[in-house]
């Protein structure tokens, strides 16, 4: 072999192998943030994490259940504002627009998903902060809702365009209209893609921070009802690893174990229900 | 222009179709002496776009009878069999010119989905929805409001589709769960079940193996008596078998209709005589 | 002959109220509004947030005008509000971050396009993916514990013996800083250089591949000289789309920068970013002046994550598009 295919040979090896070190890297973060919430957080999870209100510094005890349930809350209100205008603007780009709305709508939507979250929350501010004089989950369900739409919608879209015209057509055929195939054949088929990309849309404002800060703010206690502010996980684990206290920083680590559980799993789960497929692939 | 040459193609061919007997098997049972036209197609002109797709066709469709519209890809007997329930209205920057008529009406004044009732249509692949046999043939009737009991017609349909005996255990299966030829045979079941007076087939058979394309078109036959029949089909011998009139296209144009076995033995026009013998296509 | 359009009615009488009003009563119809109406919230609501913007940010626009962005002094107490340091900081910790993700993204994406069996790709694509979705207040807090300490006694003395003669790799070592920013945004865009540049390498043509190969080129060749130069101008756009997150990534960030409003050229330095800035003043912010000062900041990072994701998209769009052969639709 000449020494010249040899350095080639060798360069061959060398790149690849760092590529795929690199590839290892990226993964093995992934491993390694994991293990080191579980290390870190795992010990300070008890029954009283879920069922208790914080208590104050240096007693012993407490927990974060109104935070939990105020991240419930919020939630709720993010996928009961965002899901349908989501959903129903899909429906619109892949049934029913024409031309240039649908351009402009889908364009909207990937620049709406690009804004920064910390943005959100200050145009949330504006819009129901200031005019109420007080922070409120309201405020930051809506924060929340704002970035749930454009992927709802973007994925309602490409899900409804998978759906073969052939079924679309099998129901025009029978003398059903438009809405009738779209809401009996077209949305059947494509509810599996559909529920799988709304639960991954709500497990990643789940763990949104910035657009909470001036919307939902904090609580320490229960928040009831809707207009009051409310304590919610990912905030509460800024403001304790943030806050000078030890206990704080544990209870940090215990919420941080619990919300990347959370968001893993619901990702985990929905993705690999999604990869079962779509039922009328064999078609 | 070049339709000039066939003038009275339209009326010919009613004179035709009313002597079907000549087919290979006809088998219609009340066998009227002069045979009525369900549907009428006349001077029709299609347009896709810019392109246009049909020139000038005329074409009767006679009542319970077998129409078999053939000729080479691209001809436009699928955009014709389209335009017979307004399918082709489901595709953007489409136009049609001239008339259809479904019994006397102008279809073009019927509300669509009223259409598409008396005028079902299968497609070249079996197109069952993702859900169960029996959704899936209660769905026309669901659609339009059944009054009676849906398990009889169900049942009555899928009976009429010879399809019953080889599903009556597992009605509530996902119809995907069926082979190629029962799936069609269900498709063709869904549009029964809407009693259709006209039924439009797309090539069905082509996507199915010689077994259950044997099955579809036996139960053909048995439809004719109910049920009128046009059909879209690539294969000349199935046209042969199962049609009582053929009508021949090319490039857009009605070259011929005449009743099925004469068109295939003593065709009047030599491109006709060039595709059924093999000569293009 | 009569010719008739597509829909049944005739064409002169659609818009006449009474045949709206006709149209309206179909349940298509009735569909069709109510689908249009959901997507026009979408622009409605994207509309109101640049019109929120601009008009809370009114008093401070009035008042330093251009200034805004050349100005390093933020004094609330005086009045006197300049964006430099913010911007600078912005800037300086995005690209700290391009710097270490780019390489292990792209890296990892030829890995994972090319040599890589199937599965196992598809598989470590999903645990990438899985990285993507962890919250960003998550990484502040192992930035916060893990990465501040071991930065303040490992990585930064150990940078200022070997490359100390640098500006870059001066002062004291305080743990936080732009650099460490910097790390935490690089972890966490990874996933997107990634995975996007990876599905555009998976789009170049296979013919293209085994033309190299069939030329006597190594896999490498034929990948770094073939299908790296083929699919760029897509993964220039993942790198945009990268930055796009890197620049607006506020809460680990927040964590870890060191909130000081400085502009200094050593990246050990403690320094700024604009969203980490709008994230601890906003709430406290008293004042007309103070708010719309903040919300001028918030407005230029709109327009800076706008303008990148708008490019990244159109790159993407073009390699994509051409690398399959099928024109955008």
């Amino acid at each position: 072999m000449s020494a010249r295919l040899i350095w080639r040979k060798s360069l061959n090896v060398t790149m690849f192998s760092l590529t795929g070190v690199c590839a290892l890297i990226t993964v093995a973060a992934l491993f390694f943030i994991l293990g080191y919430l579980v290390w870190n957080g795992g010990k300070d999870l008890s029954w009283n994490f879920f069922t208790r209100l914080p208590v104050p510094v240096g007693e012993a005890g407490g927990g974060m259940a109104n935070a939990i349930l105020g991240s419930l809350k919020l939630l709720l209100l993010a996928a009961l504002f965002g899901v349908p205008i989501g959903l129903l603007g899909g429906m619109y780009l892949a049934e029913f627009g024409g031309r240039t709305i649908p351009f402009l709508v889908r364009y909207t939507a990937d620049l709406l998903n690009g804004v920064p979250s910390i943005v959100i929350g200050i145009f949330a501010y504006t819009l129901v902060v200031m005019p109420m004089h007080h922070f409120s989950t309201l405020a930051g369900g809506f924060a929340l809702g704002i970035m749930v739409i454009p992927t709802v919608l973007r994925n309602t879209e490409s899900f409804l365009r998978d759906v073969p015209t052939s079924l679309r057509e099998g129901a025009f055929a029978l003398g059903a209209n438009k809405w009738r195939t779209v809401a009996t054949v077209v949305l059947p088929a494509a509810s599996r893609g559909i529920l799988t990309g709304a639960l991954l849309a709500l497990a990643r404002v789940a763990g949104e921070t910035a657009p909470l800060l001036f919307t939902a703010f904090g609580n320490r206690y229960w928040s009831p009802g809707w207009m009051q502010p409310t304590s919610s996980l990912p905030v509460v684990i800024y403001t304790y690893a943030t806050g000078p206290y030890e206990d704080w920083h544990q209870q940090a680590w215990a919420a941080g174990l619990v919300l990347l559980g959370l968001v893993l799993l619901t990702n985990i789960v929905v993705r690999a229900f999604l990869s079962r497929g779509t039922s009328f692939e064999r078609l | 222009m070049m339709n000039a040459a066939f003038p009275l193609m339209g009326n010919s061919g009613a004179a035709a179709a009313s002597s079907a007997k000549v087919a290979v098997r006809d088998q219609s049972v009340s066998a009227p002496s002069t045979t009525s036209l369900r549907m009428k197609v006349k001077q029709v002109n299609f347009y896709y776009g810019k392109n246009h797709a049909l020139h000038n066709v005329s074409l009767d469709v006679a009542t319970n009878r077998v129409t078999a519209l053939i000729g080479p890809s691209g001809c436009g007997k699928s955009t014709l069999l389209r335009t017979l329930n307004r399918m082709h209205e489901t595709l953007r920057h489409t136009r049609l010119e001239g008339e259809i008529t479904l019994d006397s009406v102008n279809i073009l004044t019927l509300d669509v989905t009223k259409l598409r009732r008396m005028v079902g249509m299968v497609f070249q692949k079996p197109n069952p929805f993702p859900k169960s046999i029996f959704e899936n043939v209660a769905y026309g009737l669901r659609i339009n409001g059944h009054a009676g009991r849906l398990d009889d017609a169900v049942e009555k349909s899928l009976r009429r589709a010879s399809l019953w005996d080889e599903v009556k255990d597992q009605l509530h299966k996902s119809a995907y769960a069926l082979s190629g030829g029962q799936q069609q045979r269900l498709c063709i079941a869904r549009a029964l079940a809407v009693d259709p007076e006209v039924l439009l087939l797309d090539e069905p058979c082509s996507a199915l193996d010689p077994v259950n394309t044997a099955k579809i078109e036996e139960l053909l036959f048995e439809l004719k008596a109910t049920c009128t029949l046009v059909i879209v089909t690539h294969n000349m011998q199935q046209a042969a078998r199962v049609s009582d009139s053929t009508a021949f296209m090319l490039n857009g144009e009605l070259i011929e209709f005449s009743p099925t076995a004469q068109l295939f033995t003593t065709p009047a026009d030599p491109r006709t005589e060039a595709y059924i013998t093999g000569r293009f296509g | 002959m009569a010719s008739t359009p597509n829909a049944a009615m005739p064409a002169g009488l659609a818009w006449s109220p009474r045949a709206l009003l006709r149209r309206l009563r179909g349940a298509d119809e009735i569909a069709h509004l109510i689908t249009l109406i959901a997507a026009a919230i979408l622009l409605l609501i994207t509309a109101l947030l640049v019109y929120q913007l601009w008009i809370h940010s009114a008093e401070a626009r009035h008042r330093f005008g251009w200034n805004f962005f050349v100005t390093r002094t933020w004094d609330p107490v005086a009045g006197e509000f300049g964006a430099l340091p913010f911007i600078y900081g912005t800037l300086v910790t995005s690209a700290v971050a391009l710097l270490l993700a780019v390489p292990l993204g792209v890296g990892g994406a030829i890995f994972l396009a090319e040599l890589a069996p199937p599965k196992l790709s598809s598989s470590l694509t999903f645990v990438s993916d899985l990285l993507a979705a962890v919250p960003s207040v998550i990484y502040g807090l192992l930035g916060v514990f893990l990465l501040v300490p071991l930065m303040r006694t490992t990585v930064q003395p150990a940078l200022k013996k070997t490359l100390g003669f640098l500006p870059l790799f001066q002062g004291p070592a305080y743990g936080i800083g732009f650099l460490t920013a910097g790390i935490v945004l690089a972890v966490m865009i990874v996933p997107f250089v990634l995975s996007v540049s990876r599905e555009v390498l998976l789009a170049v043509p296979r013919d293209q591949r085994e033309a190299a190969l069939a030329l006597g080129a190594t896999k490498w060749e034929s990948t770094w000289l073939v299908v790296v130069p083929a699919g760029r101008i897509g993964i220039f756009g993942s790198v945009f789309l990268a930055l796009a997150r890197a620049l607006g990534e506020t809460m680990a960030v927040t964590m870890v920068v060191g909130n000081n409003p400085k502009i200094a050229a050593s990246l050990f330095s403690p320094g700024y970013s604009i969203a980490a800035v709008l994230a601890n003043e906003f709430s406290e912010a008293t004042g007309n002046l103070y708010l719309s000062a903040l919300i001028e900041l918030a407005l230029v990072l709109f327009l800076l994550t706008f303008v990148l994701n708008g490019l990244a998209r159109l790159l993407i769009l073009i390699t994509t598009a051409r690398g399959s052969g099928v024109l955008p639709t």
